[in-house]
């Protein structure tokens, strides 16, 4: 069955300890497209991450590749997790890093090769990460290890590419670095993208689409389409103004709803 | 001086002629590459305090199989396996309650390897045993044991080389590793098995106690020369043989030393060498990166798109 859809979730439901996190969510991604998973913080973005991942069993519904239910190992998605956990002494450097990219998940050792070396010297030129190929990705800056990862997760020439708040923790000129670095080898390798962030500003430029997380539910479309105050509020469960100031759009909670004021506040500092 | 003066003043006449001596450079080095790898893999997988866990339990079995009369190896390697099957079990791997499982499980573990040694000298008149059990026993490794000490020990060293990259990919995100099919939960469990495995045959060079020593002390003194990954497997290794081989030597020496007539402990020797070694690797400057210019390779990138 080919749908001209890369990937499909249809009626995802996610139950943790008798709460509801993500409810009757759906929606599809197709080849290239680049896509914003845009929502306040715990929302249930990286829920939903992880369950086109494979990793978070779901209670309800089913995540489609091509048409076909997702296979327990699928090299057909790369992924760039929220933040690495690692130490300055973890043996690993730059360049083993995107090599494990390749064939990390295999058993045994492989001899170096000259092609190979290439390969990862030419993706981390990619990705503008070629200046610290040598050192330990522990030593890295966040923005550095960002780019890091995605070097990692492109080598294997994934279709769709899943990045967790790639932005959170950047100052802005690595945000602007990161963002078009992405932009444009989405537009020369025809990789999808799915990235989930908080502020849904720095992508303005280069999103396709949105998806926006709120409660657990999602509202897909143009961000024309989906930053409506109507819209919103629906998603919300509760009255949502967005605002548009100097080309930056803000949603902003009503005054009196004490669980959207945090997320608004967030919103607010991150805009 | 010349070479040959040099060679026989640190080699004592007859080092190379004795048995024990044959096999314990021999047994020594098998044993050294096996912890340094595995001990590389441990530091880098954060779990130096398992590793420490496992050398507390084995030394209580070597304590229990020294009053069962069984050689002491199986004891390590007894204790030290259940002991890594019942941690995986509990996912004793995250790093809150340490403190309570160091203060009394590991405390009641050392507590019954003192009332097994006591109730074993009682019993026997092998005064010696408390000490190999604790601090080693290299030069009176039991001709028997060997063919297992090297089979266990090739067996662990191969478990980690075949999961090398594996264990490599789950140290950098755990979620990666198993988004892209690597069964992080069983290769996990089998990396604490090599653990096991190689505490226990540490402890029979220097000792259930200092058996961490050897496990982690070259791992770090590498991972501080080394920047990737199998350099710092194969500088690590090095660095455990030498410390081994050199150790053997000077304990060998250490007969004339005074009180002469009576060799200094081996385990003192490889212990002091692998501190030597480390302390060592500070005088050589890590090249330290310049901090982060983000900002000018963003404009590097920013350009063409």
């Amino acid at each position: 069955m080919s749908t001209g859809e890369l990937l499909r979730l249809d009626g995802i439901g996610v139950r943790l300890g008798g709460r509801e996190i993500l409810k009757d969510v759906s929606f599809a991604i197709r080849p290239g497209e680049f896509t914003g998973l845009i929502g306040p913080n715990g929302a249930g973005k990286t829920t939903l991450l992880r369950v086109i991942l494979g990793l978070q069993p779901v209670t309800a519904g089913q995540v489609l590749i091509d048409g076909e239910p997702r296979a327990a190992r699928d090299s057909s998605i790369g992924y760039v997790p929220q933040k690495l956990a690692i130490e300055p002494d973890v043996p690993l450097r730059v360049r083993d890093v995107v090599s494990l990219g390749l064939d990390g998940h295999k058993l045994g050792i492989r001899l170096p090769s000259r092609a190979r070396r290439e390969l990862v010297g030419d993706m981390l030129t990619a990705v503008g990460a070629q200046r610290y190929a040598d050192a330990r990705v522990g030593e890295l800056s966040g923005g550095e290890q960002q780019r890091v990862m995605i070097a990692h997760a492109l080598i294997s020439r994934p279709r769709l590419l899943l990045l967790d708040e790639p932005l959170a923790n950047l100052d802005i000129s690595s945000e602007q670095g990161i963002v078009s670095v992405l932009a444009r080898l989405a537009r020369a390798e025809g990789v999808a993208v799915l990235l989930s962030a908080h502020d849904m500003n720095p992508l303005m430029p280069v999103m396709d689409r949105i998806v926006y997380v709120a409660a657990g539910r999602v509202a897909v479309g143009s961000t024309d389409e989906v930053v409506q105050p109507q819209v919103l509020t629906r998603l919300y469960g509760h009255h949502v103004d967005v605002i548009r100031v100097h080309g930056r759009i803000l949603v902003v909670a009503a005054e009196g709803v004490d669980d959207l004021t945090a997320d608004a506040e967030d919103l607010s500092v991150a805009g | 001086m010349s070479v040959g003066h040099l060679f026989r003043y640190v080699f004592e006449p007859g080092f190379f002629g004795s048995g024990p001596v044959h096999v314990a450079l021999a047994v020594g080095a098998v044993i050294a590459v096996t912890s340094a790898v595995v001990g590389v893999f441990t530091v880098t997988r954060g779990q130096s305090f398992a590793g420490h866990s496992l050398a507390d339990i084995s030394t209580t079995g070597g304590s229990a199989a020294f009053l069962l009369g069984v050689n002491q190896f199986w004891g390590f390697l007894a204790f030290g396996a259940g002991a890594a099957a019942f941690m995986e079990m509990i996912g004793v791997q995250r790093r809150r309650g340490r403190d309570v499982a160091t203060g009394v499980v590991l405390g009641a573990a050392l507590g019954l390897a003192a009332l097994f040694l006591y109730l074993g000298t009682q019993t026997s008149s092998t005064t010696g045993a408390s000490f190999s059990i604790l601090f080693g026993s290299i030069f009176v490794i039991t001709s028997s044991t060997v063919p297992a000490l090297i089979a266990s020990a090739l067996l662990a060293l191969a478990t980690v080389i075949v999961l090398a990259r594996m264990l490599l990919l789950s140290s950098l995100s755990p979620d990666i590793a198993a988004a892209r099919g690597v069964p992080v939960r069983t290769v996990g469990a089998a990396f604490l098995a090599a653990l096991a495995v190689s505490v226990a045959l540490s402890a029979v060079i220097i000792g259930a106690v200092l058996s961490t020593a050897l496990l982690v002390g070259p791992a770090a003194t590498a991972l501080r020369l080394a920047k990737g990954p199998v350099r710092a497997t194969i500088t690590a290794a090095c660095i455990g043989v030498a410390s081994v081989w050199l150790g053997i030597v000077l304990a060998y020496d250490s007969f004339y030393w005074p009180p002469a007539g009576r060799g200094w402990p081996v385990s003192f020797f490889v212990v002091m060498l692998i501190l030597a070694g480390y302390l060592l690797s500070y005088l050589r400057r890590r090249d330290s990166r310049e901090p982060a210019r983000e900002s000018l390779d963003a404009e590097q990138v920013c350009s063409p798109v």
